[in-house]
């Protein structure tokens, strides 16, 4: 296997983008992610574009997405692994290269979710499990699946709503400071408390916004960095991956996701590090609940302790492993099918110690850094780490 | 942000026809009042929603089994905002019960007042046939 570097990243304004359709939005990505390499569109022979899709008008987003940016006659695919699309886009693109098939490869994460009204939303993000057995008769949606492991998590660790606001509290601190966040606001825990409830005890504020954002990401192989004079090159040091039931009933407890606790200790092994070793990361905080899920999957604490760490400023910049930073799914917002390609971007950034405002920039000590991203409710789950 | 200019698409109204052959008893059952499951022949795995081949063993001969139902809560959520095709139900109650044939079922608890739901509730899994006719199933709970 051969080494694989990103050497480009693009990152559009998340939020509410009447403004522009899908191509066009994945196009503020995608140009600033090519300048950013020393690219052109024709450089690029594999384009893997992340995108849920059908809460917007194209069927075949990667095609027309690839016309849009002069991509056309490159490989494409659209990927789909829910939530963790965007990061198996990128597995797919490192190991396209890595395998020697290809030198350089864009993966473009793209989800245009605000074209169809709020319950519609909530109606496909909700079908996302087991339709049959799980939406068709008893109508779950997203926030509810979570509401399921935050009950289970309060009622055996003792995790209260406080507890859960302190994660949104902490992410919206960033997104404030994060201009390409859908939120740019900070928020108080009483905000919080006090937002209406979505799926008890997940409240309005617990819950990451319906977003449009993309994202976009070159990647190439040590050879091309070489020849390209990449000075900041960020290694994949590894991907790990797994999956779970779509049933949730058939899962064996609601209190962790054991596709996260599979697919982080697959990543450390590759990388051969340890949590300990990571300077900054990004953790899947579709629901506030979610990050403190991840905090003890991934293995950065105990479990029962991922509260604990929030309490204390473990997880803040200046503490032990700062986690959100750019405001997470919860400030930064979560259009599906980008979020994976925009953790690798943030990230990236980090990693390069050129992340505006200082303020948020992690401070570097091994200059390694982990994205979490988890599909539907670990449906799918995707660890990278990046090493630079 | 003020409201963007957009075209209205075409619409798009889909219905899917799903396939229930496989599972042709356990629907039929719950006209009966039954909840029915299948039970693989070779491995002996029980399984809970029912299905016509193993994941165990892949084998795809599978029993029949009536279950009690009787299970308590592990887990649960009210559901305040809800998807497109159930605004016209109030507020509901979806829970996860483990049964005491080992199984689990997630499905709505109904019969018991918010605030009185608990982890370790007891309850029943019982067929439901709604007004508008479609097959289901839910909590109740055990007195």
């Amino acid at each position: 296997m051969r080494k694989v570097a990103v050497i480009g990243i693009g990152h559009s304004r998340f939020g509410v983008r009447q403004d522009v359709n899908i191509c066009e939005l994945a196009f503020e990505a995608v140009k600033p992610a090519l300048e950013d390499a020393g690219l052109t569109p024709k450089d690029i022979p594999y384009v893997p574009v992340a995108s849920v899709g059908v809460w917007y008008e194209e069927p075949l987003p990667a095609v027309a997405i690839a016309e849009y940016c002069g991509l056309t006659g490159a490989g494409l695919v659209k990927f789909e692994a829910a939530c963790a699309t965007g990061s198996a886009a990128v597995y797919a693109a490192y190991t396209a290269i890595a395998s020697g098939h290809v030198d350089l490869a864009m993966v473009i994460g793209a989800e245009k979710m605000r074209e169809v009204d709020t319950p519609t939303a909530v109606e496909l993000i909700g079908r996302a499990g087991y339709y049959l057995w799980e939406f068709e008769n008893f109508g779950m949606t997203f926030p509810a699946y979570y509401a399921l492991h935050a009950v289970a998590h309060m009622n055996k660790y003792g995790t209260t709503e406080e507890d859960l606001a302190r994660v949104a509290v902490k992410n919206h601190k960033y997104g404030a400071m994060n201009p390409l966040a859908h939120f740019q606001r900070e928020i108080t825990i009483d905000d919080v408390l006090s937002s209406h409830v979505i799926a008890w005890p997940l409240k309005l504020y617990d819950c990451c916004p319906i977003t449009d954002g993309s994202a976009a990401v070159v990647l190439a192989s040590e050879e091309k960095v070489k020849e390209l004079g990449i000075d900041t090159p960020v290694w994949i040091e590894a991907i790990g991956f797994s999956s779970g039931t779509a049933n949730l009933s058939k899962r064996k407890d609601y209190v962790g996701l054991e596709a996260s606790v599979k697919a982080s200790r697959m990543a450390y092994n590759i990388a051969k590090i340890s949590p300990e070793d990571i300077d900054v990361a990004t953790v899947h905080d579709c629901f506030t609940i979610a990050e403190i899920l991840a905090y003890e999957d991934v293995g950065f604490c105990k479990k029962g302790e991922g509260t604990k760490m929030l309490r204390e400023g473990e997880t803040e910049i200046g503490g032990r492993i700062p986690v959100n930073v750019d405001g997470g799914l919860k400030a930064k917002g979560h259009p599906i099918g980008a979020t994976g390609v925009s953790m690798i971007a943030e990230l990236t950034k980090q990693l390069r110690e050129e992340v505006k405002p200082t303020s948020r920039q992690a401070p570097m000590k091994n200059y390694i850094a982990m994205a979490h991203n988890v599909g539907g409710t670990g449906h799918y789950c995707y660890v990278t780490i990046l090493k630079r | 942000m003020s409201e963007m200019p957009t075209l209205r698409s075409r619409p798009l109204n889909i219905i899917y026809n799903i396939p229930i052959s496989k599972t042709l008893k356990f629907w039929e059952g719950i006209k009966e009042g039954k909840i029915y499951t299948t039970k693989c022949k070779k491995c002996g795995k029980l399984y809970f929603p029912p299905v016509g081949d193993c994941a165990n063993c892949l084998s795809s001969e599978m029993e029949w089994v009536e279950l009690s139902g009787e299970g308590e809560i592990e887990t649960f959520t009210h559901v305040i905002v809800k998807p497109a095709s159930f605004q016209n139900e109030p507020p509901y109650t979806v829970a996860i019960a483990r049964l005491k044939e080992g199984v689990r079922a997630l499905a709505w608890l109904t019969g018991v007042k918010k605030r009185d739901v608990k982890v370790g509730l007891k309850v029943k899994l019982v067929a439901k046939v709604t007004p508008e006719g479609r097959l289901t199933y839910e909590f109740k709970p055990i007195q």
